[in-house]
């Protein structure tokens, strides 16, 4: 076996257990990281919500905010199923984008 | 740590991607001039790594979690101008698909982790380990020990802008306008548990796949 399809088995486990980063901290009773509270956390911490953030702060408007499915059932059965799902998607874009850009830049050598 | 959308004014988030910008475009260059065509594979790997690292959130005491970055380990194996690039990919997908991390932050966020945190990875690994074997125990501490620091250093910068605003960024009134914690609130929050549990966890996991690679492909770390 290569090593490249070694690597990927690899990445493959790391996303079938990537739903740990979900269980672990539900389990511990955790909230999100430091610093990265949605407004109305903002607001249960400081008591209110500073000026410039309402304005900036995102409405949850990313395709798979939240490595979550818009309207997708509670549960943790059910998000950690969607979570392996948007790991093998960011996966997969990730490696797809970078094998592109390695690819359009080698391109680019004078003379090739 | 990453920084969501609303936590970072204007001037700061500014200046993070004009401070972003020169170091994709000369690592796009560097790609350029030295990269072969057969490494492509080893690149989509390293985002794909970074990428998927960064959903194991960790929890801490204090209800908070976080989580390792890659950028050591990925920086190790690639080179640490394609690593900026593939922690890069990484964190705009998760900006742009996933809500990860705020869109006007993907300046700062890439700075912290994909720029600073691979340059001060590879920097304490190529220096801890100089003169060393690639099979050696130094090459290990060295994976681990770089690995610690470049996180804390991606923390320690993720709570120095992030501190500031409350200083810089401020109404008429003085009331912040964006991040309303202090540094003295800040810095103290991300150090101590950066310090404590996710630099370790970073550096466990470098070291372990440093280990990996020195038993079966040496060739990788070569």
């Amino acid at each position: 076996m290569t090593i490249i399809k070694k690597l990927w088995i690899g990445i493959g486990i790391l996303a079938l257990l990537s739903p740990l980063g979900l269980i672990i901290p539900a389990l511990l009773g955790a909230g999100g990281a430091w610093g990265e509270w949605e407004i109305d956390m903002i607001e249960k911490i400081v008591g209110f919500v500073p000026e410039g953030m309402k304005r900036l702060a995102d409405s949850g408007k990313a395709p798979l905010q939240g490595y979550a499915v818009p309207g997708q059932s509670k549960g943790l059965v059910n998000e950690s199923f969607v979570y392996i799902l948007s790991a093998i998607i960011g996966i997969a874009l990730a490696a797809a984008i970078m094998f592109l850009l390695a690819k359009l830049l080698v391109r680019r050598k004078k003379g090739h | 740590m990453h920084i969501p959308d609303g936590y970072l004014g204007p001037l700061t988030y500014g200046v993070m991607y004009a401070a972003t910008v020169p170091f994709w475009a000369i690592a796009s260059w560097k790609m350029n001039r030295t990269l072969k065509a057969k490494q492509a594979p080893y690149l989509a790997i390293g985002a794909a790594f970074s990428f998927v690292i960064m959903m194991f959130n960790i929890p801490i005491f204090g209800g908070t979690t976080g989580h390792a970055t890659g950028a050591t380990l990925i920086s190790i194996l690639i080179g640490p101008w394609a690593a900026t690039i593939a922690v890069s990919v990484a964190l705009i997908i998760q900006a742009l698909l996933f809500g990860d991390g705020g869109i006007t932050a993907i300046g700062a966020n890439c700075f912290n982790m994909a720029i600073a945190g691979v340059f001060v990875g590879y920097g304490v690994y190529r220096l801890v380990s100089m003169g060393s074997t690639v099979g050696s125990r130094r090459r290990l501490v060295a994976g681990g020990v770089a690995a610690y620091v470049s996180l804390n250093i991606s923390a320690l910068l993720t709570a120095i802008q992030l501190g500031i605003q409350p200083l810089i960024e401020r109404s008429s009134s003085g009331e912040p306008l964006y991040a309303p914690f202090p540094l003295s609130v800040a810095i103290p929050a991300m150090a101590i548990e950066h310090l404590f549990l996710f630099g370790f966890v970073e550096a466990v996991i470098t070291a372990l796949v440093i280990r990996y690679f020195q038993k079966n492909e040496p060739e990788m770390l070569g």
